[in-house]
């Protein structure tokens, strides 16, 4: 029963915590890149956009692929690896990270953007009249009123890399502890016919979704009932 | 009347594409361990020409294909990578009595695309490497064969660290294609190309004979090209194809 749990467990405390640097990561990174797509007039703007929402539509072998190619020994990564005496970024938990940041940027990228867009100019000349800097505008303006955006991006950013299965089997290498995340667990158990704990596992999944779903719902129902 | 039209429209080449596609000759789904991937596009190629039926070839991990077919999966043939799956099969009623047969014997290769690596069980017992790569032991007989092998040679424990999954043999033999892993337990039958670096053919004797069998399905039962496909499999055309690829045969029965 000792060694059932820890194999149950396991790969759901190694799923949230991957999870969860993950958004860290995403809202760091995604909320510059957001506020530029929402107000640059750059023409390019439409395609660095298009670029940003490529893993929606590919499907993640194609990432996993390039992915264990530029984070191999003759790619980028191995670089990278090669300055902690490593030799391949695939097969570790910073490699996961990579490919999750990668692959859910879309999922924070985009209701941050909308919700910076739905701010308008309005706000910000008036904080520019009021002589704020841009960047106090920024802050003061612009974030609390994006919020539910922020809060949408994280939940979304976070639900969909628990749910990444593709990527990580093509560039995880199974290993427990460092790289075998839930969804690649439930596939082991399936293949070894336990399906007790499949179920376990699965039916947690779909409790977790469910509330994932709900709680954007609600979120969004809540700015847009407060909002304007 | 526009909607009438459509719908007639839609029908006629719902007709025609399903009466160009089956009119030939009669088809087969074909489920095949991925470590036999190459050998059995070979055999169904020569397969169609000697009998114009045509099988559909579909890869993946023999315990990934067990779950499926228990769950009512299309498939009429099922070359696994194991004999203990397609047992299974005929024990659970899913599988044509008295189908089952091995049609080939694996072997299991150390290998590296470094040159010089791979020198044999030393290899493994000096461990100057960072990842070995095998395939899930759970899901693909090769994997549990390279679990076995480093079991006899008593390395398992300290090589544990070191190892990386593929979900299949395929993707064990890319980890090491990659450079990801240095070196990895793969199919001879993957290795027939040129490909350079270094190798070792595991002795038989680490690790119990790889006997792949394949089995009749139940839904293939009355199927002219998946009864066709088994006959072709045991015959000297495919069993030349089968040899080519590194495999053993088993004696013929």
């Amino acid at each position: 029963m000792g060694g059932l749990s820890s194999d149950l467990w396991q790969p759901v405390g190694l799923t949230i915590v991957l999870a969860g640097i993950t958004t860290l990561i995403l809202l760091l990174i995604g909320t510059p890149i957001a506020w530029w797509l929402a107000r640059s007039h750059a023409w390019w703007k439409e395609i660095a956009s298009a670029v940003i929402a490529l893993p929606l539509v590919l499907p993640p072998t194609v990432l996993g692929f390039y992915l264990l190619l530029t984070l191999g020994p003759d790619g980028p990564g191995g670089a990278i690896a090669g300055l902690w005496g490593g030799r391949t970024l695939a097969f570790t938990f910073e490699g996961l990270v990579v490919g999750s940041v990668l692959y859910s940027m879309p999922f924070v990228v985009q209701p941050i953007r909308n919700a910076f867009a739905a701010i308008g100019d309005r706000p910000l000349e008036v904080a520019a009249t009021l002589r704020a800097s841009p960047r106090r505008a920024f802050w003061t303006v612009a974030v609390p009123l994006a919020r539910p955006g922020f809060l949408a991006g994280a939940v979304l950013g976070f639900a969909h890399t628990v749910g990444e299965f593709g990527l990580v089997l093509t560039i995880g290498g199974n290993i427990p502890g460092r790289t075998k995340v839930l969804s690649v667990a439930i596939f082991d158990f399936v293949e070894a016919s336990q399906w007790r704990e499949a179920n376990i596992l699965a039916a947690g999944m779909i409790v977790f979704a469910f509330a994932v779903i709900l709680s954007v719902t609600l979120i969004e129902r809540r700015s847009s009932g407060t909002g304007t | 009347m526009k909607f009438a039209r459509l719908v007639r429209f839609v029908a006629a080449i719902a007709a025609w594409v399903l009466t160009s596609t089956s009119l030939p000759a009669a088809q087969t789904n074909v489920a095949v361990a991925a470590n036999f991937t190459e050998a059995a596009k070979e055999i169904a190629a020569a397969f169609k020409a000697s009998t114009g039926h045509e099988a559909v070839l579909s890869f993946g991990a023999s315990g990934q294909f067990y779950t499926q077919i228990t769950q009512g999966a299309p498939f009429q043939v099922f070359l696994s990578a194991d004999a203990s799956r397609p047992k299974q099969l005929a024990d659970d009623g899913l599988a044509v009595d008295g189908s089952r047969f091995t049609y080939a014997i694996g072997k299991l290769v150390l290998w590296s695309k470094v040159p010089g690596l791979v020198k044999g069980e030393e290899t493994l017992r000096a461990a100057a490497f960072a990842k070995l790569s095998i395939c899930n032991p759970i899901a693909a007989p090769y994997g549990a064969a390279a679990v076995e092998a480093m079991k006899a040679l008593k390395v398992y424990e300290a090589l544990q660290p070191k190892l990386v999954e593929g979900a299949t043999i395929t993707q064990a033999y890319q980890f090491v294609e990659t450079g990801n892993a240095e070196l990895g337990f793969v199919a001879l039958s993957q290795l027939t190309g040129s490909q350079p670096g270094s190798r070792w053919l595991v002795p038989q004797e680490l690790y119990a004979p790889i006997r792949q069998d394949a089995v009749l399905l139940r839904s293939g039962a009355a199927n002219e090209a998946a009864t066709a496909f088994i006959t072709f499999l045991k015959g000297p055309e495919a069993r030349a194809i089968i040899e080519k690829y590194g495999y053993v045969l088993d004696v013929q029965s």
